[in-house]
């Protein structure tokens, strides 16, 4: 025992051989997956009652466009925004936010063709091109979820015309600005006798339609989580074997921490180099999405659920049911260690100077180095995670399949 | 001849290899024999077992799952893996319309095939033909050409719809034609009197959108391999492939493996083809430029001029992505990408039928053309990554050309390969192909329904080991489709 304690402190650790006799009961395992639903279920139900702020408050300016019912949406939109970031660590293991039928493509594709929804301009000052379903009436006479739906990713293709990032393009429009996002006029939506901007009428209803949409496929995944309903994917998990719950938790997290938000999403944009390589790129909240992403992994790996102040505001860990806990009773210090790492990666995260599309230019190393801060960072806590499923018996974990 | 010396790179041991393909050719192949390839015994070197087991040698991933395909090379320094996932996101995002914010993936079409390579290497894997006749191909493309040659000896586009038909564009551009099969069941029957059915397939092109193709115009329909273990087929010596040549058919085993030399636009010269379905591309970085452009209307400093001929003049007016519009930094990280994908290791290893289908596989003249395995550069040397050199890998391939008779011919020569050759296409991972494509259509242009049906279009210099097939009693039919299966 002394000299597994001793050897656990490394990087490597040695419970994984006994985690069956040493690590957490069977009791401890179940309740940690009854707890992990129980995080996912709040971070859903959170993320959608933000989601229907925005459909009122897009609804109120759709109705009275003007500057101040403009920015009350697009509060709203960063609300939402910031509470659905926290929710990607329950996405990579074909759960019913990503798997089979599952809506993540329709919430939160990237990049968005928005020369496919709307007029775009190819620089600052340059003429509207007027293009789009919304300047398309003939060949795109009806603007209802359905046709929507039917053109975003159509027959196999990835016209990205729905979700988060739509909604974010029409309310705050191509971002031509080094210092701030994009600056859409509420004059695009003024109708009838006001209209500035051609087919703002079509324009207003494909925000609504895709507002709506944005709302359904919430309530789709949250059903999928609620407690106590026979069939649900969170009846199915608490029946299952929870070490083939916990494998799904951690591929999650290993593949958020390790391929996606890591690799796909932050060391991406920092060799990519180009302005607007980046997901939020319309409303310059990419150093948010960053922050909300690590906070997932923190979450999950805490038990908890919150806010960006207030972190456990929806769910608070309990002593016995996080992964810190379950992997403490394997190995104290590989836990420690774990939770450090993932505290680094938020800390990182924090640090990304915004606007992001600025920071992420070969015009200021100092953002660069940040930004590589944070991707090794999480590039650590991937191993750390890797090691913490290990130690509870859960071996070859595969973090390398981004989107 | 006994099983001796440890695996070394070079003449010795290419000479070796195609020794006993000549062997096995002409029917002298037992299975020890062919155990000389790639085998070792008591010098801890691995054996052949565990040597094929592991198929791309290092770059080999445990996996059986739908991901089989799509993992990076476990050894990847950290520098290499970042660089992977930026390719991987080149690879799997759609490209947009421009001018778009996104100004790194803007510049899709204007007219196209898909909008991401991953809309038809799905999870990079292998694309199928229309399911149903009143579908309009997508994964599956048709490359078109008139007679001549293009400046460096490639096939003449046709002059108004250019080398590949683009059933897509972007809007207010007009997509070129639609591409349907229809197939006719042709029924044959094995020795044993078991009956069998091939799929003919009758090709058609529709909603030609600026009329009818040149009358002398030459089609190739071609569905998308899987892209996993490429960097490994790259590592193989220009002078190995070349080596294994037998244009002349000198040994007179009825197959001759002829080399396409085709021309490299980086380097200017024409060098030994390796890559498509003919052999047509040299490269990695160029197939990938290629595809590119051909199939998702992006450009890169290969390639730089849209692919809209001069009767195209709304696809000519509208806006690019910049010039180019994949930048070289980012055409080298898909590159790499591709190099880095590793191959799933071998099923059932040491199972008593896949051994048996091994055999077969060699008695019946398979291995002739999908020659077992190879040694990539050695270690060292100046040729490709260091990571790949030096590995022992077991793609089933010599990377030639072939002719395939008349039932497979497409009619179009490309560069040096005839209208009736092919390449010869690797066969590692194929049996997970069903786990992670969700179908087995195989060849060309994926007429065929699985192993069997591939087996049995063989013809030309393949007849005779289809013909040794169809003599095969049902077990051995089924080893060998077992074989198939778990390598």
């Amino acid at each position: 025992m002394l000299v597994c304690a001793a050897l656990s402190a490394g990087a490597v650790s040695c419970a994984e051989d006994d985690a069956a006799t040493q690590g957490p009961t069977a009791t401890q395992r179940q309740g940690a997956v009854t707890h992990y639903a129980a995080v996912v279920y709040a971070s859903y139900q959170e993320s959608a009652a933000r989601v229907d702020a925005l459909k009122v408050a897009i609804d109120a300016f759709l109705d009275a466009p003007s500057a101040q019912t403009h920015q009350a949406a697009k509060d709203a939109w960063n609300s939402a925004r910031e509470v659905y970031g926290q929710t990607e660590g329950f996405r990579f293991y074909d759960g019913p936010i990503d798997g089979a039928g599952g809506p993540e493509d329709r919430i939160n594709a990237w990049p968005l063709d928005e020369n496919f929804i709307d007029y775009t301009r190819a620089g600052a000052g340059l003429e509207v091109q007027l293009t789009g379903i919304i300047n398309d009436p003939t060949a795109y006479p009806e603007i209802t979820a359905e046709a929507l739906i039917a053109h975003n990713t159509a027959s196999g293709e990835k016209n990205i015309s729905l979700g988060f990032h739509a909604v974010e393009f029409l309310l705050w429009g191509q971002d031509f600005n080094a210092d701030g996002p994009g600056d859409r006029a509420f004059t695009d939506y003024l109708t009838g006798a006001d209209a500035t901007a051609p087919n703002s009428d079509r324009r207003a209803q494909y925000l609504r339609v895709a507002t709506a949409q944005l709302q359904a496929d919430l309530q789709q995944v949250l059903a999928a989580w609620a407690p106590d309903v026979a069939g649900n994917y969170r009846a199915q998990m608490s029946a299952e074997d929870p070490d083939l719950a916990l494998r799904k938790v951690f591929q999650g997290m290993g593949t958020l921490s390790g391929a996606e938000l890591s690799q796909q999403r932050a060391f991406t944009a920092y060799a990519q180099q180009d302005q607007e390589e980046e997901h939020s790129c319309f409303s310059d909240t990419t150093h948010r999405d960053m922050l909300a992403n690590a906070l997932s992994l923190q979450n999950i790996f805490e038990g908890r659920a919150g806010t960006f102040e207030d972190a456990t505001r929806f769910i608070s860990p309990s002593a016995d049911t996080s992964l810190y806990a379950l992997i403490s009773a394997a190995d104290p210090a590989l836990a420690d260690r774990i939770r450090a790492e993932l505290q680094a990666a938020v800390d990182a995260a924090k640090a990304i100077p915004a606007p992001f599309d600025q920071a992420i230019l070969p015009s200021n190393p100092e953002g660069r180095a940040k930004l590589l801060a944070f991707v090794e960072s999480l590039e650590e806590a991937t191993k750390g995670l890797v090691a913490g499923a290990a130690a509870l018996g859960i071996k070859d974990l595969n973090t390398e399949l981004a989107e | 001849v006994t099983t001796t010396g440890t695996i070394r790179a070079g003449a010795a041991q290419v000479a070796a290899r195609l020794i006993i393909a000549v062997l096995c050719r002409v029917g002298l192949c037992a299975v020890g024999l062919c155990a000389v390839v790639g085998c070792a015994q008591d010098d801890g070197q691995p054996t052949q077992d565990e040597s094929s087991a592991r198929p791309g040698g290092a770059l080999t991933v445990e996996v059986t799952n739908d991901t089989a395909y799509a993992l990076p090379a476990p050894k990847a320094s950290v520098e290499q893996r970042r660089s992977f996932f930026v390719g991987n996101s080149l690879f799997s995002n759609s490209w947009v319309t421009a001018p778009s914010s996104v100004v790194g993936r803007d510049g899709l079409g204007p007219t196209f095939n898909a909008a991401a390579c991953a809309s038809c290497h799905v999870r990079d894997g292998r694309g199928r033909p229309p399911l149903a006749e009143d579908e309009a191909a997508s994964d599956l493309l048709l490359r078109l050409s008139v007679p001549g040659d293009g400046e460096h000896g490639e096939p003449a586009p046709d002059p108004v719809y250019g080398g590949q038909l683009n059933p897509r564009a972007v809007l207010g551009v007009e997509a070129e034609g639609q591409l349907f099969v229809r197939y006719a069941e042709a029924p044959g029957v094995y020795a044993d009197g078991a009956p069998y059915s091939l799929r003919v397939p009758t090709y058609e092109v529709l909603e030609l959108a600026f009329g009818p193709l040149d009358p002398q115009v030459m089609m190739s329909p071609r569905v998308p391999p899987a892209v996993a273990g490429l960097g490994l087929l790259e590592a193989i010596r220009a002078q190995d492939i070349e080596a294994g040549a037998d244009p002349d058919d000198l040994d007179g085993d009825g197959i001759s493996g002829r080399v396409n030399h085709v021309w490299s636009a980086r380097r200017g010269r024409v060098e030994v083809g390796r890559f498509g379905w003919k052999a047509n591309q040299p490269d990695l970085e160029q197939q990938t430029a290629g595809a590119f452009l051909g199939d998702i209307g992006v450009t890169t400093s290969l390639f730089p001029s849209e692919n809209c001929t001069s009767a195209q003049a709304l696809c000519l007016a509208a806006p690019t992505g910049g010039a180019p519009e994949l930048e070289d930094d980012s055409l080298a990280h898909v590159t790499l990408y591709l190099h880095l994908l590793a191959v799933p290791a071998r099923r059932r290893v040491g199972d008593e039928e896949v051994r048996r289908g091994e055999a077969l596989f060699r008695e019946v003249g398979c291995g002739g053309c999908h020659v077992p395995t190879w040694q990539t550069a050695p270690a060292g040397s100046d040729e490709g990554l260091a990571l790949l050199q030096g590995q022992t890998i077991w793609p089933y391939t010599d990377l030639l050309l072939h002719d395939m008779g008349e039932g497979l011919a497409d009619g179009r020569p490309d560069f040096e390969a005839s209208g009736s050759e092919w390449r010869t296409p690797p066969l590692w991972g194929l049996g997970l192909q069903q786990v992670v494509n969700g179908h087995m259509f195989l060849l060309h242009d994926g007429r065929a329904r699985g192993f069997e049906e591939a087996i049995l279009w063989h013809g030309g210099e393949g007849q005779r080991s289809r013909d040794a097939f169809t003599q095969l009693d049902a077990a051995s039919r089924a080893a060998l489709l077992a074989f198939l299966g778990a390598i």
